[in-house]
């Protein structure tokens, strides 16, 4: 089923219409309202009326998270803060967390960009949703528990955590629909298990699992492990939330929503549009956000899109699953090498989250070598030396294919890599440059 | 009988055995046999301990990866030919071995060689129809 029709099945040039409408409203707006970026855009020496068409955006400057940070906690917030709804917060590693609000028209607005994204994940009004994201300043609960209710669904509103009753409930009242991280859906597995359920029995027929990056390897397991069809949701708080891009059935690559949140995907270095399907930064535009509208957001998440009309109809483009990030990019002999390649590679071999690290270092002749250590997990230890070698091995030829160039890899103690705030390092860059 | 064997994975890295061998000591840990396979990088520490569950708590809880490995302990004359014996019924009923290494015990004049083998019920069932004394734990304490 697709929620909105009209929209989700629009033209190329209805969408572009609608596109151009909003952003020339937005820009108004924004310069008669906005002192940030008011500023922003006189310095970046353009007029507003030379925005004729979407296809000038690329004339506007860029919102980036530093940005946010800065104005902390409301400076970005373009309405009066009693028309402010909600009120989200996420952490970061450093510096101010990242604060986001919502009017009650944004509230809508993620109602809908959900209810759609639940449809198209393959729900039906009143099917019952096991919401299993946290509840609270993380927008994972709450995103979900909007469209749910837009569409029409029946709530479990469990939060994350109490695996038992999760599980328990699940048994009694028979929800369709799991929406969690890929993460505790194959804890919810394993735990099932132990209480002597068998999982792929469970009611679940459809997750929507996101907020964490997650591999095809991964998919294939919890699919098979809880006998349902697991669909990939793409989000941001800084854009909305849930709710931004989202898979349909036929789980290739996610319809980004673009009349709302309009997609650039820009070269690294050059930060000109790349071609369709070639790999760059998701730029996104709220076109329609009224408590924190942004221009040209820099998600600095690395993904490729395509335009091409899915089977399912949706005329939405669709971007593929986040291949990296852009401010931990590294680049050796002349290649971008991405940790969360190195992390795909990793969740391949074995679904539970990897610790790993990446050294990169250059020799006296010039040359930059990679040096991969990989944290050695009870699950993968074995007493003999021959099918430790074996492993370090395959996951040095692993890793070696999926970023083209060649690295050492370093089986360690578990624990040892160095932490930071609880987060790992995930690289230390011993080149002087 | 089946003898349990606690697999240690260690960086090469200084003072690393150390610990471990500390750790297990100030835990009341007796440590009947060692043997240390390593290549550049790791090293895996195989141990015959007294009490190989509560090593494996105490190893854990300092997040040090171990596991538990099921081994045979076969007593051999000490005398030329006596592993070649064994070997060759290895070898006659297809039981593969992963690896082997040897230790000597206090009380007799045998030597004791630890297998490690692919189908160890096999292994056991062929050692004593070839009347080849398998240690069992109760052995073991004595040494
Ligand atoms: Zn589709």
């Amino acid at each position: 089923m697709i929620w909105n029709e009209k929209i989700e099945l629009l033209s190329r040039d209805g969408l572009k219409k609608i596109q151009t409408n909003s952003l020339k409203k937005m820009l108004k707006v924004l310069y008669s309202n906005s002192s940030f970026y008011k500023k922003k855009i006189d310095e970046k020496g353009i007029k507003i009326s030379e925005i004729k068409t979407i296809d000038d955006i690329g004339k506007l400057p860029f919102t980036d998270k530093d940005d946010i940070r800065d104005n902390y906690p409301f400076g970005l917030f373009n309405s009066p803060l009693e028309e402010i709804r909600e009120i989200h917060v996420s952490s970061g590693t450093t510096g101010h967390p990242t604060v986001v609000g919502y009017t009650d028209d944004d509230l809508q607005l993620w109602s809908e960009v959900m209810a759609r994204a639940l449809c198209c994940a393959g729900a039906n009004k009143g099917d019952m949703i096991q919401v299993s994201y946290g509840y609270g300043l993380f927008t994972g609960g709450l995103g979900l528990h909007y469209g749910a209710t837009k569409m029409g669904l029946t709530i479990l509103p469990m939060s994350s955590g109490q695996t038992k009753r999760q599980l328990q409930l699940m048994q009694d009242f028979k929800p369709k629909i799991l929406a969690c991280t890929p993460s505790y859906a194959l804890f919810l597995a394993d735990e099932a298990k132990k209480m002597g359920i068998d999982p792929s029995k469970s009611s679940w027929e459809i997750g929507v699992f996101g907020a964490e990056p997650w591999s095809k390897n991964m998919r294939d397991k919890i699919e098979k492990m809880l006998g349902l069809t697991a669909t990939d949701i793409y989000g941001l708080s800084e854009i909305i939330g849930p709710g931004v891009a989202q898979e349909c059935t036929y789980k290739d690559g996610l319809h980004i929503f673009s009349d709302v949140f309009y997609p650039e995907i820009l070269d690294i270095a050059t930060g000109e549009a790349v071609k369709d399907g070639e790999y760059g930064e998701l730029v996104i535009t709220t076109l329609n956000k009224t408590g924190m509208p942004l221009l040209r957001y820099k998600t600095r998440d690395i993904v490729k899109m395509t335009t091409e009309i899915c089977k399912c109809g949706r005329i939405m483009p669709r971007i593929s699953k986040v291949k990296g990030r852009t401010d931990d990019m590294i680049i050796v002999r002349g290649i971008n090498v991405f940790p969360s390649q190195i992390e795909h590679v990793l969740l391949n071999m074995d679904e539970t989250h990897p610790h790993y690290q990446i050294i990169v270092t250059r020799e006296d002749n010039g040359l930059d070598n990679i040096e991969v250590l990989v944290e050695i997990k009870q699950e993968l230890f074995s007493d003999e030396i021959k099918v430790m070698e074996v492993l370090s091995s395959k996951i040095k030829n692993n890793i070696q294919a999926n970023l083209g160039v060649g690295v050492k890899v370093r089986l360690v103690e578990p624990a040892t890599l160095e932490r930071s705030e609880g987060k790992s390092v995930r690289v230390i860059d011993k080149r002087t440059l | 009988m089946k003898l349990k064997q606690v697999s240690i994975f260690l960086e090469n890295k200084e003072g690393h055995l150390l610990t471990v061998i500390k750790l297990l000591g100030d835990n009341d840990i007796n440590i009947r046999s060692i043997n240390i396979a390593e290549n550049k990088d790791f090293g895996i520490v195989r141990l015959i301990l007294n009490d190989s569950r509560k090593a494996l708590e105490v190893l854990g809880a300092n997040g040090i990866t171990a596991k538990i490995t099921e081994i045979i302990a076969v007593e051999i004359d000490d005398k030329p030919g006596s592993l070649a014996n064994i070997l060759e019924i290895f070898h006659e009923h297809k039981i593969n071995m992963e690896y082997m290494y040897g230790f000597i015990q206090r009380y007799s004049q045998k030597a004791l060689v630890v297998f490690r083998v692919d189908d160890i019920n096999n292994a056991i069932k062929v050692l004593s129809d070839n009347n080849i004394n398998v240690i069992n734990e109760k052995n073991i304490d004595i040494l």
